[in-house]
């Protein structure tokens, strides 16, 4: 399709209307932001913005609801992790024993550098524990790269207590919902 | 030759030049809050030295309008590396911010910025041709623009160069012309006159309005602000003639940039709008006092000020011209235009004269 422009009217040559026009709009704003304090900004360490509930902010090692470490230090979450932030020191034949009764072993030390980390979620996805979330922190700092790798201690303050978290039945509504995804007839 | 000549008007230099620098600096604070205020933004607010937080109300909000941001801006520049990239012409390369800074700074001598405080008339040089002088200092600029371009080595740098060459050269025809009226109407070179007829007969903008209008425009052009900043338009040349500078040399293009801009917006006030005068109060002829003196300071400041707020607030009102359109209104308008205005201006005074 083609719009012919149409040629410009002598009043509009005069550049007068464009000029009133921008006049208009710039006073109306530079007023209602001077004088009404409407502005768009958001001043960020006073104000912040509410984080989406499925937001994707760092991985964090959570407790189950009796305060026990629920990981245990299978591994998954550090093979699967693309940019190879998660460092796992299972505790061996000798090491400590998990906190929980029903788990056999617990990391001696699990280690994540934020500075490698890429928030994709795929720890959080393979856990079979359900030990480690996408919690919703997003700014993480340091004055150091040695104090951007949080060590398991820091992970599980951070992290906090995730009780009441059921993993069998989560998995099984999965496997219900990936069973009937390709709606069968 | 007198000591005491030699003496006051190192002073007044001395403290113009002052006060020009003061200017520019706030007048890049004014132009980032004002945008800000224009975009819907709040504009720098946070820059203040430690004890700021300690005076109660003054200072929060003080650091609110960002009055410390200049300091802060300024000492950044001082302490960025400054960079000269391998391939530019070095002598041209270090030549160009100072040829940039020095005849904006040099255009601001002969503008009478007020009557007198004691003896002392308040410009740094009462010269007869003050105008002329003007023009011919003001022509200098572009060559500062034009060797950054060049010195550079650089495509983008090079593109703005070319660009401010052919437009500064146009729109300088359309400003000199557009003066010539005011010349017409007075009788004289002298901006101190042309203040002093404007204190008689009332301001000039009235007897001259094309004059000003085309005035306006051009020293819009001249000084290359929107909506006409095609030698430093950053969304197609990078950032233009200045793209490969860095630290004070790319502070001094901003400091010649923005001089220029309170020279043009003095030189208005001068010649359009009485200078340093009122018609009311008894303000108009020179200050026997100096009290008065200083109040004509103060006005001719406050109207300069507006200017630099119309400098600024246009910046947001109009896209930017494209080339072709530039070089349109700059020749087939305003030329014309400024021609025409001369022959009506002058018709109108001989057959007032007969």
């Amino acid at each position: 399709m083609i719009v012919n422009r149409k040629p410009l009217t002598f009043w509009e040559r005069l550049y007068l209307p464009a000029i009133i026009g921008g006049f208009k709009v710039t006073a109306r704003h530079l007023f209602r932001s001077l004088f009404g304090g409407k502005t768009v900004t958001m001043e960020y360490p006073e104000q912040k913005w509410a984080v989406p509930p499925d937001y994707r902010g760092a991985p964090y090692l959570v407790r189950d609801q009796n305060g026990d470490t629920k990981c245990v230090s299978c591994q998954l979450c550090e093979f699967v992790c693309p940019p190879k932030a998660i460092k796992i020191i299972p505790p061996g034949p000798s090491g400590p024993m998990a906190d929980r009764p029903n788990a056999e072993k617990m990391p001696l030390e699990f280690e994540i550098n934020m500075l490698r980390c890429i928030y994709c979620g795929y720890c959080q996805e393979v856990c079979p524990e359900e030990a480690i979330f996408l919690l919703k922190d997003y700014s993480l700092t340091g004055l150091s790269r040695a104090e951007m790798i949080y060590d398991k201690q820091k992970l599980l303050a951070l992290g906090g207590e995730h009780g009441g978290i059921q993993k069998w039945k989560h998995k099984l509504e999965e496997a219900k919902t990936q069973e009937d995804f390709p709606v069968k007839p | 030759m007198n000591w005491e000549f030699i003496i006051f008007s190192a002073v007044k230099v001395a403290i113009v030049i002052g006060v020009v620098q003061g200017m520019v600096a706030y007048a890049v604070l004014a132009e980032r809050k004002i945008s800000a205020w224009i975009q819907d933004r709040v504009g720098p607010n946070r820059a203040a030295p430690p004890f700021m937080k300690y005076i109660p109300v003054v200072g929060p909000a003080l650091t609110r309008l960002g009055i410390f941001q200049p300091l802060a801006d300024g000492l950044k520049f001082f302490l960025k590396e400054d960079f000269t990239p391998a391939g530019v012409r070095k002598v041209y390369f270090w030549l160009a911010p100072a040829i940039a800074v020095i005849p904006s700074m040099l255009v601001v001598a002969v503008i009478p910025f007020g009557s007198q405080l004691g003896h002392q008339q308040m410009v740094i040089s009462d010269l007869n041709v003050g105008i002329l002088y003007t023009f011919g200092i003001v022509s200098l600029g572009v060559y500062g623009i034009v060797l950054a371009g060049y010195a550079a080595n650089s495509k983008y740098p090079f593109l703005g160069g070319i660009r401010s060459s052919a437009q500064m050269i146009s729109y300088e025809i359309s400003m000199g012309m557009s003066v010539i009226p005011v010349l017409l109407i007075v009788g004289s070179l002298n901006l101190n006159h042309i203040i002093g007829w404007q204190a008689q007969h009332g301001w000039m903008v009235f007897y001259a309005p094309i004059s000003f209008i085309i005035f306006l425009v051009a020293s819009f052009a001249e000084t290359n602000r929107l909506p006409f900043d095609l030698p430093e338009a950053e969304t197609e040349l990078v950032g233009g003639y200045h793209t490969e500078y860095s630290s004070m040399k790319f502070a001094l293009f901003f400091l010649g940039e923005y001089s220029n801009m309170i020279a043009s917006a003095g030189m208005m006030v001068t010649l359009f709008f009485g200078g340093w005068t009122l018609p009311f109060w008894g303000l108009d002829h020179p200050a026997a006092t100096l009290g008065a003196g200083i109040a004509h300071i103060l006005i001719f400041l406050v109207k300069m000020l507006l200017f630099m707020v119309l400098f600024i607030w246009v910046r947001w009102m109009f896209p930017r011209f494209r080339y072709d359109q530039l070089m349109d209104l700059g020749w087939r308008r305003f030329v014309p235009l400024a021609l025409a205005n001369i022959l009506v201006t002058a018709v109108v005074l001989w057959m007032r004269v007969r």
